[in-house]
This record gives structure tokens, sequence and C-alpha cells, in this order.
């Protein structure tokens, strides 16, 4: 367990009621010191709303935010010592790139020299050192975002507040923002919470990953956790790409749940807490840990015909019907080095899982 | 595809290019015939010789501005030194107006903030109330400010019944009355481009400061008024310019002693004793004074806007 100490910022049962529309439903969670923590979730379930308290542009209804150990709920946003990058960068149109940067520092009580000066060295750490002289108009979107990023560092915060700061660029320029993000996280050790709906740019940049859903906390824990054990459907659904089944437990035994599906085939996998047996769940298998052949290889092959082949760059995807039973979706990769063999529609095959592929979920 | 040389825009207006010139000609009749031509009827008139019993005498005559700025004498034969009274009116003038605008601004600004920051559905009822005293005319609307501002008016009887004041304010002919009716006549002027000006400014800018640790009156100062200045600036010109030339709430609240130069022009062309060039020269000198605040305000925005 990290001590409190570690603790960067700390949301305790925090509610945030618009007139009697509930936005947030009583969400705790601790974002560590020096991790790249991002809250992911549908558009409208909440996180600007959090990251929006946090920075102390809006009323905690109900609730406490700890920051570093001091209640900050009250506080006007100015006497919080966190910066924000905001969606649409929010840079001021009339100052130059330069004082845009320095203008947290010239607040802190630097002289106009002093927050001039790093403000420059800032913007050479985002590569914009020969832009300082223009107006954010005269930018790209890209650039403005860079500056925008500047900004909120150059008054070096103990945390960097982010929201959805990448949506608005193309996908290559988003792609190397991403790298270059978490490469500055990990390089000035600031505390990122990093608000996204693009669940790929949470998994590739996060530490770890809240996933919200409808104004509560849905998953809390690793990029790799959420993505392999995920907790319940939502979560299933949201992240990545998944085989969503309906199953019946029938028997629960030395921590594996033995399940059929429809069709009578029958599935085990490790049991979770709070499924038993007798339980009507879902289950979760992804497509790249499944892998067909021609022969059975385990007892539990599952055996079905090939609907359709489709051919993805790195991947291919096949689709299965199961004999009497639901439609599976396979994904293996084309690389040469892969042995998995395409398999002509209309071919029977037998889909098999890699060890924990499979996952019970609850509602 | 025409070859009209016309650049940029969509396919439709490039097909209507040649009647888009069409669409002006009402507005140009218009100010050709309401604007210009009295102006230039002035302008000849400021330069003819007077009819004593008003009217003009068709022979050129600097007379006009000579008198509006020198001092000849009685005879109009002693050397000439600078005459003060007009000049002096002038400037008076300039600082009632001067006063008024920043009276208005002083109220206009935060009314127009307050409009601006209601929920959408509410603004156009707050500024259908701004501009309700506009149903009635100037002249009412000045009389009874009057009889409001009076030594047996409400006001004074409101404050000595509370016990504030014991004897009554005078405040009618006085500058205050004036820079009051100006203020009360023109506010809504300043109001209005304010309240547009502060609508389309994009709030997330404040709280960006905010989050930069800027103070309330920081943001105000360093980022709200910056950004919303070109309203600001519009406010001002239509208030200046107005108040500059009234003669309605001078004439009406500030008495004898504290005439101004749209009173002054006024009386040139009032009844039989006016002296018409004269009227015509003050108007045309301040006319010029008008254009060249506009100019120099132009030019400020421009510079800024680079
Ligand atoms: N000022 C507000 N008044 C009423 N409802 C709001 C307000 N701001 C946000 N909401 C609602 O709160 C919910 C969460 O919004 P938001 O935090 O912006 O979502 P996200 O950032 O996850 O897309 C939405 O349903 C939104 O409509
Ligand atoms: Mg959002």
């Amino acid at each position: 367990m990290p001590s409190d100490t570690d603790i960067a910022v700390d949301v305790r049962n925090a509610v945030k009621r618009y007139g009697d529309f509930t936005a947030l439903k009583q969400i705790s969670l601790s974002i560590r010191d020096n991790e790249f923590f991002t809250l992911l979730g549908p558009s409208g379930c909440g996180k600007t709303t959090l990251l929006r308290m946090i920075a102390g542009f809006e009323d905690v209804t109900e609730g406490a935010i700890f920051l570093f150990g001091d209640e900050i709920e009250k506080l006007p946003p100015h006497k919080r010592p966190v910066n924000t990058v905001f969606q649409n960068y929010a840079l001021f149109p009339h100052m130059t790139v330069l004082d845009n940067v320095g203008f947290g520092l010239e607040m802190m009580g630097r002289s106009k020299t002093e927050a001039r000066k790093r403000a420059g060295e800032v913007l050479e750490m985002v590569q914009l050192g020969q832009f300082s002289h223009r107006k954010p108009a005269q930018l790209s979107g890209g650039q403005q975002q860079r500056v925008a990023l500047a900004r909120a560092l150059a008054p070096r915060p103990k945390v960097l507040l982010l929201d959805e700061p990448l949506s608005a660029l193309d996908l290559k320029l988003r792609k190397a923002m991403q790298v270059e993000l978490k490469h500055l996280q990990r390089e000035t050790g600031i505390t990122f919470i990093f608000v996204t709906h693009d669940q790929e740019e949470a998994l590739t940049m996060s530490d770890r990953i809240a996933v919200m859903s409808a104004g509560a906390l849905q998953q809390l824990g690793e990029a790799r956790e959420i993505y392999e054990r995920p907790r319940n459907v939502f979560v299933a659904d949201f992240i990545g790409d998944t085989n969503l089944l309906d199953v019946a437990v029938d028997r629960i035994e030395q921590g594996r749940a033995q399940c059929h599906l429809g069709g009578g085939h029958q599935l085990t996998c490790d049991a979770v807490e709070g499924i038993g047996a007798g339980a009507n769940v879902h289950m979760s298998l992804r497509p790249e840990r499944l892998y067909l052949s021609a022969e059975p290889i385990e007892v539990e092959s599952l055996k079905g015909r090939v609907r359709e082949t489709i051919f993805i760059g790195t991947d291919t995807a096949t689709i299965v019907d199961l004999a009497d039973g639901p439609q599976f979706t396979i994904r293996s990769s084309n690389s040469t080095r892969g042995n998995a063999r395409v398999f002509e529609p209309g071919a029977e095959v037998f889909v098999n899982m890699e060890q924990g592929a499979a996952r019970l979920l609850v509602d | 595809m025409a070859g009209g040389g016309a650049t940029g825009g969509s396919v439709q207006t490039d097909t209507y290019a040649g009647a888009r010139g069409w669409l002006l000609l009402p507005a140009w009749v218009t100010l050709g015939i309401l604007t210009l031509a009295p102006l230039a009827i002035m302008l000849v008139y400021s330069f003819l010789t007077k009819e004593f019993r008003g009217g003009v005498i068709w022979e050129f005559s600097l007379d006009a501005y000579d008198q509006f700025f020198f001092d000849r004498g009685l005879f109009g034969d002693a050397p000439p030194q600078i005459e003060w009274t007009y000049i002096g009116i002038f400037w008076r003038s300039i600082w009632q107006a001067g006063l008024a605008t920043l009276l208005s601004l002083l109220i206009g600004f935060p009314t127009a903030y307050f409009i601006a920051t209601r929920p959408e559905k509410q603004r156009a009822l707050w500024v259908f109330l701004v501009t309700i005293p506009y149903w009635v005319n100037l002249l009412i609307r000045t009389v009874s400010m009057k009889f409001l501002l009076r030594d047996q008016g409400p006001l004074n009887e409101g404050l000595m019944a509370l016990g504030v004041i014991s004897e009554p304010l005078t405040i009618v002919n006085t500058n205050l009355a004036v820079q009051l009716g100006l203020f009360y006549s023109y506010l809504p002027f300043m109001v209005l481009p304010i309240y547009a000006a502060v609508e389309r400014y994009n709030f997330a800018l404040s709280e960006a400061a905010a989050d930069l640790y800027a103070p309330r009156w920081t943001i105000l100062r360093r980022i709200l008024i910056p950004a919303v200045k070109p309203g600001i600036l519009a406010g001002c010109i239509l208030v200046f310019v107005p108040s500059l030339g009234s003669f309605l709430a001078p004439d009406l609240l500030g008495g004898a002693r504290n005439f101004m130069i749209g009173s002054l022009i006024e009386e040139q062309f009032k009844g039989n004793a006016g002296n018409w060039p004269f009227g015509a020269a003050a108007s045309m000198i301040l006319l010029t004074m008008v254009l060249i605040l506009l100019i120099v305000s132009a030019r400020q925005s421009q510079k800024e806007a680079r």
C-alpha cells in the first residue's frame, strides 16, 4: 500500500449534481505521485466534470478532494497548485506565444524578464523556440497544442490535468504526441491526469486507468489488468474488441468455473468472486487469444464453420459460426513468423483458446 | 466558370458577382441624399457671407471661421487675438461628453457583462429591457429627468425624508446634471456593443488565467478587457460622438452657464437672430474633430490586431 505522501490527488466520495441530474455518483480514487493516470470513458460519462472539480472550476456537491494531503475542494482555482491543458487550448489570443507561456510564472510573482526566460526554455523543450514571438492564431493546431502544454508546464505544477488534449489532432500527429507526452511525463516526474474517450490512447499511455461510465467508476487498475481482466460487461466491451457470450455457470470447482453456452458447447475458465453455480452471466473472449485449427486440439475445442475472413493489415480476422451456437471473431497475426493458417469461408474449423483467454463478467 | 477574375468565394457568389454591386444601391442613395448632400451644403454655407435675418448671401467669405478663432475687437479693426469663448465652449463640450462617456462605461460594462453571462434564453429579455427607455422621445425623457433631479423633485425629497440630507442638493443647472442627462440618453449605445463582444468572449480564457494563478481583477485587466476592447471602443465612440453635439440635455438640465457646442450651433439656425455661416463653420469644426478621433481609434485597433 502506498503511504499518504505518495498520493498526489485523493478524491473521496465526490458527488456532483446539476439540479436534479447527478453527473458523478460517489467517486473515490487515489492518484499516485509521478504516475500517468487516465480517466477513460465514453462522451458524457463525467470525465471533464471530475477534472474540473480537481482544477476548481466546478463546486463539489458532496465529498472531498485532497492534494498531497491538503483539502482543496473549497479553494478557488488560482490558489490550487495544479495546471490544466484545455481541450480547445484556450490560448490568450492577444498575447505572443512567449507571453502565454510566461503568464503563469508572472502570476506567481516572477519578474517579466525571469518569466520570459523560463518560458523560452519550456518552449525549447516542446520544440517551439522559433515561434515564441508569434500570436497563437499564426500557429497550426499541433503547434497550438504544444503551446498549451508548455504554458501549463512552465509553472512546474505538481499535478498536470489534461482534458482530451489530442482529440483535435489528426491521427499521425496524435500518435507522435502520445509518445511525446508519455516521454515528457517520465522526464519531468509530474503527475499527469489525462482524460480521453479513446481506449487505445489510454492503453498506450497510462500507468493506471480509471474506466468510467454514466458518472460511476467501473474499474481502476493498470492498463494490462484492465484489458486482460475486465471486471464487468461495460469495461470488457469498451476496452478493445471482444467476443461477449451469454453463458450459464454449471459448477465451480477448485477455482475453476465450468460453463456452457448455446448449442451445448462447454467452456471452463477461472472463477470470479460473486459468480456462483447456476448464474447466467456474460463471458469475454479476446479475439487475439483464440486460434483456429482443422482438428480438435483440446477437449474444449469448439466446432464451427468459417463465415468470413477479413484482411486488416497486420492481422486477419476470421468470423466463425459455432454449430447451433454464437458467432466468434478470431484474430491472428499476419507476421511471417506466425504459423496461423488462413481458412477459406465454409471450412470446418475448431476454435481453441489460450490459457486465461476466457473471463467471466459481472453485469 | 466565367472568367470574371473574381477571387475566392463559392460558385453562387461568382454567379451573381455582377449583381452584387447593385445590392448597395439603396444604401448609397439614402446616404447620398440624407447625409452627403446636407454635409456638402453645410460646407458651402460655412464659406459664405451671413445675412442678418438668417440665411446667407452667395459671396465667398472666411468670416465665419475667423469669428470662431479670432477676436478683432468690437469694430473688427483691432489686431487679431485668439478668441477663447468658442474654443472654451468646445473644450467644455469635450470634457462633458468625456465624463458622460466614462460614466456610461463604468455602469454599462458591468451591465453588459451581467447580460452576456445570463443563460442564453434570458439574454434577449435583458437586452429588450435596456432598450425600453428608447420607446419614449428623448425630449420627454430629458424633461422628466429635470423633474426628477430638481430641488423639490422626488430624489431630493426622498433623500431628505430618509434623513440623508437636510438641504436639497442642487443638481439641476450644474455640470453634473448635464453629464447625468447625457449618460442617460446614450447608455444603451455603450451597453449593446460591449454586450455583443462579451457574448462572443471565450470564457475558457478566464478559466485558463485562473488556472495559471491569476486572481479575478487580474483576469479582468489582462484577459477580458483586452479581448472585448473593440466593443468597448465602439461603445465609447457611440456615446461620445452624439454627446459632444448634444443640445437637449445641456439646454434643459445645464442652464445658460453650461452651454455646449450643440446648443451654440442650434442657436445659429433658430429664429432670425442666427448666423448661418457661423453655425455651419462650427459644425464643420466639430465634424473634423470627430473624424480625427475616429481615424486615431481605428488606427489604434488596427495596430493592436497585428
Ligand atoms: N453545467 C452543466 N449543467 C448541467 N449538466 C452538465 C453541466 N456540465 C456537464 N453536464 C452534464 O454532466 C455529464 C458529464 O459531462 P462531462 O463531464 O462533460 O462528460 P465527459 O467529459 O465525460 O464527456 C453530461 O451528461 C453533461 O450533459
Ligand atoms: Mg469532456
